[in-house]
Parts: C-alpha cells; structure tokens; sequence
C-alpha cells in the first residue's frame, strides 16, 4: 500500500519551526536537530554522575566514611549508576548518534517518525531532572541502579517511587527510539539500498532495537510490581508476604543483560565507522560482523542469569548459563579481530578519533576477558558483587562505549560544524583518560580478588592504599575533561574550517556539506552500494562537491 | 561535481521515493505491540515461576469461578469478529454498517469491563491478600486497562466515521485499521490469561 506524503503541510511545520541556536531547545522535528540534542542532553548528565563518582573515589580515599554519611554514600552510588546507564550510555549511543547517522545512511531525509522521535527525546530531560530533584526534596533510592528487593522495598518510599517513575519514562523513551529505528532501517531504506550494503552501524541499531523493543518492557512490568510492593503493600517481591525475591532478579536480568548489549553494540557500529576511513581499507570481514551482531542478539537474551549465580540457582541452570554466556565471546571475539584486521597493514593516520577507538579496542578485550572469567561459576562464586565485578564492567562501558563515544565525537565534529577540532589537544584528553581509566580500574580487579565487596562506603584498612592509587586515577579521569571541553568550545569558534569531506570519507553522511542542509542532501540523496570502498583503484580520495 | 564510481544518483528512482511513501504507520503499531505483549510475557513468567516454587501460603484464600470469565472469553472473540465486519464495510465506504459494528463493538467491551467488574466484587480475596491474589489483580487489572483504552479508542473512531463530516472513511482508514489491530492483540492476549490463570 503506498499513500502519498502531505509535503506541503511538513514544509509549513518545519518552517514555523525557530531557526539557529534556538531550535535546539525547541520540539524540532529535524533527526540532526534531535541528535544533537541528545547528545548535548546526555553530556550534561555525564558531567553530573561524573561529580557523583567522584564523590566516591574521594569517599573510598580512607577506609572510614567520613566524606559522606553512609545512606548519603548509598543515594550518591544509585544516582552515579542510574544517570551513567539510563541518561547518558543509552541516550548518546543510540539516540544521539543513531539519530544524526541513520537517517543518512539509509538515504532518507528524517526518521521514519519523526513526531514520536521528538518525544522519544523530550521524556528524557523531564525524567533526569526528576531523578536528580528527588535526592535535594527527599533523598533519592538508595538501592543500586539494580533495585534489588527486599533493600528497595525498605529503604525511604519516597526516593524509590521516584526513582521507578523515572526509569520507567526513560524506558518509554527508549523504546519509541528503538520503533523509530527499526522502522527506519527497515522501511525507509532508499529504493536500490539493499541491506548487505548498508554500513554496518545500521546493523548494530538494528540488532539494539530489537533488544530494547523486547526487553524494556519486561523492565518496565517489573518495576510497577516493585511500585506495587512499596506503595500498596503488595507481596510480589517480598518474603515475608509470601513473595519471591528471586523473580524480581530473573525479572530485571532480562532486560538488564540485553541493556549491557544496548550499551555496547551502537559503539561496535560506531567503531566500524570509523576505522576504514582513517586507515584506508574497507572493513575487514562485513558479512561476517553482520552475522556476530545478529548472534549477540540472539544469545544475548539467554544468558542473564549469570548475574545470579550466587542467588540459590540450581545447578543445571548455572551449568546452562555459564555454556551460554562463554558462546557469547565467539561472536564477540569475531568483531575484535575483524577490527585488528581492519588495521592491519592499512595507512593509519593516528588522530583523535583512532586513538579513543584503538583505546577501545584494548580495554575492551580487558573488560571481555574478564567477563569470560565472571561467566565460570566457580570463579564468580567467589568474586561476585566484589571490586572485580565493578573492574569488570567500566573496562566495558567506560573503557568500551564511552571511548567511542569520544572517537565518534572527534571524527563527526566537523561533519556537524564545519570546522577542526585541535588535534593536539584530542591525543592529550586521549593521554589523560588512557592512563587515567587504567588507573583508576585496573587496581579494582586486585581488590576484588581480595574480597573487597562493591557498593560499601566502608572497608578493611588493608585495602587504603590500592584504593587511594584507583583515586588517582579517577582524579587524572576528571581533570582529562578539561582539555576536552576547552577544544570543543574554542574549535566551535575558532576551529579552522574543515570542508565538506576533511577525512575523505564514503560514508553517504559525508556526500553532502557539513553542516548538512535541513533536508540532508538538495538534490537527491546519492546511493552509496559500497560504503567502505577504500584503496579499491588507487584514487580512494574523491572530493565530493555539493552546488549550494 | 566529480561522480564516483559507487555513487550512482538515480533520478527516477528519487522522484518515486519523495511522492509516495510506503505507510510504515502500521509496522510501527505492530513492533510496539511486540513490546507491549513481552510486558505481559514478563507477567505470566512472573505468575508461572510463582506456581512451580511459591504455594500458596496455609491460611490464604485463592480460589477463582469459571462461568463468569468464561462469558468474558466469548464476549471479546465475538468482539474481534464485528470490528473485522466493520473494517469491510469502511473498505466499501459502507458507513452505516461500520458504525453499527463498531457500535457494537464498542458496547461488547463495555460488557467484558462490567462483567470483570462483578468478578473482582464478588471474589473472596483483595489485592493485597497473598501473592496470587495480588498476581490475579495485576495481571487482569493491567489487561482491563487495554481494554478500557481500546473501548475509548472504538468510541472516538465511531465517531470519526459519522458521514458526512467524519475524518475516517475508505480513503483514510488507518485509525480504523490500527484500533482494530489493537483490539486483536488485546483479544489474544485474553485468551493466554484465560488459559495460564483460570484453566491451568
Ligand atoms: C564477553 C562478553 C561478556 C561476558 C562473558 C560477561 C559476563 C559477565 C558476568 C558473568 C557478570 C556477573 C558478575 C557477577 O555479578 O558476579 C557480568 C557483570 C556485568 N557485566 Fe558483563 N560480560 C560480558 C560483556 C559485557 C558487556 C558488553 C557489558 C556492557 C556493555 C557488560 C556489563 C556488565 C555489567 C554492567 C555487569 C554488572 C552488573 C551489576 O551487577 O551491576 N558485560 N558480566
Ligand atoms: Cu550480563
């Protein structure tokens, strides 16, 4: 069935639409408009759990809690957790740049819903800033971004309530994104865009949507059971009524496993971006990535209970998820060494953008070695809810997504002003939040395999000094934001100016101006069959001009 | 402008795209449905979990009747069937007949809301009694909620459907179509709490 567009009544909303530095505090209905604001939006919110985690490590300095008083310790942990998963990963990786890049790459002029995806993004300000308010007018959750009941259920009402209400919209905006892009990828693709020829990001946006759109909502069910428990005094969750503690944690698995993939699947894509372009080769193996990303997909939703295998699980199911989860590196392990392969021998400029994604390359293979290792029930026995576990995982979202998120910064900042950012000081924030990550987490996998158990403001005084080293590092982490935030002010200004294509991309964003005209290309949008065609006939370096 | 061999900018094939548009409308409604039924996957996982290791406590009382939910169970299938008639008879601009089917409809969901309603008043248990009382009230209350939001939706779309003057007719069927979507869903999803919490 095909209707005809109403193009006329679009045109008149758009331009009613406020022009320049204002439309990025409007509902615009533009996906480049809409992707910055998600990106602007999620920093902020890092910068505020980044103050939070700093709290931390200068609470964890001594062995005493002296910095912060205990359930302020507590409320600080969840707020940190909550805002770096829900507010700043998620919304950055998918909604930010899966809405300034898909739209092109599937050569279409906006999203395939573009009302819903204004939405989608205005719930989540709303919802991060009733969040943060709750711990200013009634202390906010003190039970972990996990909220693992009973502790959820007998901690403050009020700060919990509020803390479920908030995850709850931020779910809902999550998963009106996930519709919208697989609508897109799906349907609004191009005519003559064929799928195997899309870039590969769009295949990660893919396999992550379908991940929120069937785990979210398992998320958002159970977190109204929670509300029921706290408020009317329901059993669901709780023993002492009759209830099961232990659903609420296969519950909250389902989706909070397939969440750690949401987080990290959009920085493989972005990786695989990213790459060819700066060393000049096509992406190694595209067939083969397609596939791992589909695999993660699957196998991704099986494996959750190997958060619990110290929560009575019977045997046979530990047995079964442990198998499960060690297949999960087979796909993983592809993707590594089709980046490596990527690399290998290409003609590699060594800029910013590489640096964060060789950076990511590294940690993350940290971070999924020792996720193997979590996955083997004897050795997770003793090591969960330790420092090893909290190793574990930054090496993977921050080590992982937030490294790409810079290198995706660093190499679409001109696409999205038209100038350069100073590279000099991109390798420096590079140095800095290199040497400090690995400083300040590294260590935490030595206090872990010491017994040294997560989420306490307290601990043994034999662990001081490695914690104090872990501090340093994340004082190296705070400062490397400095650097960053002075290139992206300055460059904004004063960046030289970079031209329509600086890093000779083949990418489709790149075939048109940076900054893009509202409707992404005039002219019609070019149809891109072999987007990581580099070195294929000596003159990979075409410049692209486009008649404004 | 230099033209690249991998870049092949096709007039023809731009035109068609810019005026006709594939109604994706539809597909949106349906992945968002996939999401609302794993809410509902998550419940029964729930209430089925809860019947393998949680009995029910000595001194509690959980006893349901089949006749009432039965009647429910009739009454949304045979719901389903008159939206479909009314949704052939707006492909014919029949909109005498749709409106008399939607009517129906519309009144058949009232029914079910009523009739559940005289179940939970004559039940033995609250919500708050044990762990499957509670499940009970989530499960159908969250269920009554679609319905009660689907009857609101059969309602306005009735409306629309006036001729003259109503926005939904042959040419614009989508909310019609989409309502009735829903509905289905709504239906089916009835029949697997049907099945899991009365006959199991
Ligand atoms: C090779 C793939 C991976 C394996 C085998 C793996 C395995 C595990 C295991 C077994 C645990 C539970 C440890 C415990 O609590 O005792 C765990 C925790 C965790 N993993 Fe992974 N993981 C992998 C990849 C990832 C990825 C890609 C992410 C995120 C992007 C991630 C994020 C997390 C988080 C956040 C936790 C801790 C959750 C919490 O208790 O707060 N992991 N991982
Ligand atoms: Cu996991």
């Amino acid at each position: 069935m095909t209707i005809s567009l109403d193009n006329s009544k679009e045109g008149e909303t758009k331009s009613l639409q406020p022009k320049g530095w204002l439309r990025y505090f409007s509902f615009s209905l533009d996906h480049k408009v809409i992707g910055l604001q998600y990106l602007v939006c999620g920093f902020i919110f890092y910068l505020i759990g980044g103050l939070l985690a700093s709290a931390i490590r200068i609470e964890l300095t001594s062995p005493l809690s002296d910095f912060l008083p205990r359930d302020v310790y507590n409320q600080v942990l969840t707020l940190h957790g909550t805002i770096m998963i829900f507010l700043w990963i998620v919304p950055v990786v998918n909604g930010a740049f899966g809405n300034y890049l898909i739209p092109f790459y599937v050569g279409a002029r906006d999203m395939a819903f573009p009302r819903l995806n204004a939405v989608a993004f205005w719930l989540i300000p709303p919802s991060g800033l009733l969040l943060i308010s709750s711990y200013f007018i009634t202390g906010a959750a003190q039970s972990g971004w996990t909220a693992y009941p009973p502790l959820s259920i007998t901690t403050p009402a009020a700060g919990q309530m509020i803390w479920i209400l908030s995850v709850l919209l931020l779910g809902g905006s999550s998963i009106f994104g996930g519709i919208n892009f697989i609508a897109t990828i799906l349907k609004l693709r191009r005519p003559g865009l064929k799928l195997m020829q899309l870039p590969m990001y769009c295949w990660a946006m893919l396999g992550t949507s379908i991940l929120i759109v069937l785990s979210t909502p398992v998320l958002a069910g159970t977190l109204v059971l929670l509300s029921f428990d706290i408020v009317a005094h329901t059993g669901f969750f709780n023993p002492s009524l009759g209830g099961n503690v232990v659903v609420y944690q296969h519950l909250f698995w389902f989706y909070s496993h397939p969440a750690v993939y949401i987080m990290v699947l959009p920085a493989f894509g972005l990786v695989s971006e990213i790459l060819p372009v700066h060393c000049r080769k096509p992406l190694f193996g595209y067939t083969t990535m397609v596939y791992s990303i589909m695999a993660i997909v699957v196998l991704g939703f099986v494996v959750w209970a190997h958060h619990m295998f110290t929560s009575g699980t019977p045997p046979w199911m530990r047995l079964f998820f442990t198998i499960a989860t060690s297949f999960i590196a087979v796909p993983t392990g592809i993707k590594f060494f089709n980046w490596v392969a990527t690399l290998w021998g290409g003609r590699i400029s060594l800029n910013s953008a590489v640096l964060f994604s060789c950076g990511f390359i590294v940690n993350f293979v940290l971070g999924g070695i020792t996720g193997v290792a979590l996955a083997q029930v004897p050795f997770d026995v003793h090591v969960h809810d330790t420092y090893f576990v909290v190793a574990h995982f930054h090496y993977i979202v921050y080590g992982g997504s937030v490294f790409v998120i810079f290198s995706s910064i660093y190499h679409w900042y001109p696409k999205v002003t038209g100038r350069m950012l100073n590279e000099d000081l991109g390798r420096f924030h590079f140095a800095l939040t290199f040497i400090g990550f690995n400083l300040c987490f590294a260590p935490q996998h030595w206090l872990g395999l010491n017994g040294m158990p997560r989420r306490v403001a307290e601990y043994d005084p034999q662990f001081t000094f490695v914690n104090q080293l872990s501090s340093v590092g994340a004082l190296i982490m705070a400062i490397s934001i400095l650097p960053f935030l002075w290139n992206i002010i300055q460059s904004t200004f004063r960046g030289p100016v970079s031209g329509n294509n600086p890093w000779n991309a083949l990418t489709p964003e790149w075939l048109t101006s940076s900054p893009p005209p509202i409707e992404n290309w005039i002219g019609p949008p070019p149809l891109v069959k072999e987007p990581y065609g580099y070195g294929r006939n000596n003159k990979d370096s075409n410049e692209i001009t486009t008649d404004t | 402008m230099t033209t690249l061999p991998q870049i092949d900018q096709d007039q023809e094939v731009r035109t068609s795209q810019e005026e006709h548009h594939e109604d994706f409308r539809m597909f949106g409604l349906a992945t968002f449905l996939i999401a609302d039924g794993m809410t509902f996957a998550g419940f029964f996982a729930a209430y089925l979990t809860y019947k393998a290791v949680n009995p029910l406590l000595p001194d509690a009382v959980y006893e349901l009747e089949l006749p009432l939910p039965t009647l429910n169970t009739i009454l949304l299938l045979v719901s389903s069937a008159t939206f479909h008639k009314a949704g052939t008879a707006l492909k014919i601009d029949d909109s005498k007949n749709c409106r008399k089917w939607l009517l129906i409809t519309a009144l058949l969901g009232l029914a079910f809301l009523i009739s559940q309603m005289v179940e939970y008043f004559t039940l033995p248990f609250g919500l708050t009694d044990n762990l499957y009382a509670s499940t009970f009230y989530a499960l159908t209350g969250f269920h009554g909620l679609h319905v009660t939001l689907g009857a609101l939706m059969i309602s306005i779309i009735w409306w629309q459907t006036r001729s003259p003057g109503g926005r939904v007719n042959s040419h614009n069927q989508f909310p019609l179509e989409a309502t009735e979507l829903y509905w289905h869903f709504v239906d089916g999803i009835w029949v697997i709490l049907f099945i899991i919490l009365y006959l199991l």
